[in-house]
């Protein structure tokens, strides 16, 4: 079956869009390489090749995770299917 | 894949192999570039290799220019050097570095002769030193005459899923064969060096990259007029999906494997303890950190690249992988390996990481890439401070 997201680690809650985009509604496949596993998630936004969607719901102050490790900080609630990006999620560093 | 024994490089005279055999025209400061320039115009088969720097810098950044300018002349992937300086003395100093080699080198100084005359005594010294090279035959190589460094640049989501996870996967397959293997980017570690930092073979490595990590972050926020976002990620990174600077850091830290690394260099400093992967401190700008990574004796570069970095070098070919499908749909001239398939999954990650190494391979035999074909060449110096 097609995969439209990959998650590196089962920890994450950010997945990664692989298809061209992906469009509002749309029922999407997911593979998770750490443990070689699947899962399905509906997108709430439009969400370009490359781009993070929200696992599970976020509010502010919250951690992304990916590769397993802190990848940021949660600077407006996101819920889960929504475009992670740098609207919402800022650096801890700098 | 059954890993291929051997390569065809270039030997040189001290036991090092050439994946290229340049006969480069080395300019010792800014104002002898005209010079040199019109010398790699007059002989054929020869290249200039201009730069912005070389007058009245001072202490470490001093240090840097000659280790720069000294390392890249004994490249092995050099045959001969023509150095080019206003005055006598640092041009000797460059011209004595590189004679350790035991390849022909050898020094002229403007002064007191001018761009004409010096040209002129150049330009027939390079002559025998280009037809001398020419003559050289590639010969079967050990695959630990390989010294390949790694840097990705554009990078976006893709780069961390899958082109940098090969280059990883290379490292992993190679590096029991022998070979030398460099990566960089100081900064751009930052979010994941303490992560990286438990990658040291030795707890003294391990420190020596945490100190070195904690001086480039103590100068950016020395220097830093905000939080650096218009820096980190760059505009392309974001383009493509990159968020944060740790997001980047922990892609970018896939090109290594799962090596550890056995020491850490200062920029363009030669390896000293052998086979295996060590860290260099250098900045994350293309240009700069492979023209260090040249001047510290790699022979051969891989660069993973989301949106599409172009960049080149001179004397160490740049091969560029791309999992980006739009990137290879777009710019496909600018791609040795196609590895896209990674992110529909019809190509798993060790079947990306030996196409890589095929094409490292051809290249290393001689196939241009795609930036040497294209004429890219970016040979940028690496400056500390600013000069006296």
């Amino acid at each position: 079956m097609a995969t439209d997201i990959i998650i590196h680690d089962k920890k994450d809650n950010v997945g990664v869009v692989v298809i061209e985009k992906i469009t509002p509604k749309q029922d999407c496949a997911c593979w998770i390489m750490e443990d070689d596993s699947s899962a399905n998630i509906q997108s709430l936004d439009e969400i370009p090749l490359g781009h993070k969607i929200a696992m599970v719901d976020l509010n502010e102050g919250d951690t992304i995770l990916k590769y397993g490790h802190d990848i940021g900080k949660v600077v407006k609630s996101i819920k889960k299917g929504e475009h992670v990006h740098v609207h919402n999620v800022k650096t801890k560093k700098w | 894949m059954e890993i291929p024994k051997s390569f065809l490089g270039y030997k040189r005279e001290n036991g090092r192999a050439g994946t290229r055999n340049h006969v480069i025209i080395l300019p010792v400061d800014d104002i002898s570039n005209a010079c040199a320039e019109a010398v790699a115009n007059n002989i054929k088969g020869t290249i200039a290799l201009p730069h912005s720097y070389g007058r009245l810098q001072f202490g470490a950044d001093l240090e840097l220019h000659f280790r720069t300018m000294i390392g890249t002349g004994c490249n092995p992937n050099v045959a001969a050097v023509i150095v080019i300086g206003i005055e006598p003395k640092w041009t000797k100093k460059i011209v004595d570095g590189i004679a350790k080699t035991g390849k022909p080198v050898e020094g002229f100084h403007i002064e007191r002769t001018g761009d004409i005359g010096t040209t002129m005594n150049a330009s027939k010294k390079a002559q025998e030193f280009v037809m001398w090279a020419s003559e050289k035959q590639r010969e079967e190589c050990p695959m630990s005459d390989l010294w390949i460094s790694v840097k990705c640049g554009e990078s976006d989501t893709t780069s961390g899923l899958a082109a940098n996870p090969t280059v990883g996967n290379l490292m992993d397959k190679l590096e029991p064969m022998g070979v030398h293997l460099c990566f960089g980017e100081t900064s751009e570690l930052t979010g994941a060096e303490q992560v990286c930092a438990t990658r040291g073979a030795t707890q003294e490595a391990s420190d020596k990259f945490l100190k070195t990590w904690n001086d480039y972050n103590d100068f950016i926020l020395k220097e830093a007029t905000d939080d650096l976002s218009e820096s980190q990620p760059t505009a392309g990174n974001i383009a493509g999906g990159l968020t944060t600077i740790e997001e980047k850091a922990f892609g970018n830290f896939q090109k290594i494997g799962n090596c550890k690394f056995i020491d850490v260099l200062e920029p363009a400093e030669e390896p000293a303890k052998g086979k295996g992967l060590y860290f260099m401190d250098t900045s994350s700008a293309a240009a700069e950190c492979v023209t260090l990574q040249a001047a510290a004796g790699f022979n051969i570069h891989l660069f993973p690249t989301g949106q599409g970095n172009i960049v080149g070098n001179p004397i160490e070919p740049v091969v560029k992988l791309t999992a980006n499908p739009l990137t290879v749909k777009g710019m496909g001239e600018h791609i040795d390996c196609d590895v896209s398939k990674i992110l529909s999954r019809e190509m798993n990650l060790s079947e990306a990481g030996d196409e890589l190494i095929k094409t490292t391979l051809r290249v290393a035999n001689g196939r241009l890439t795609c930036a040497e074909a294209l004429g890219h060449k970016e040979f940028v110096m690496t400056k500390l401070y600013r000069s006296a």
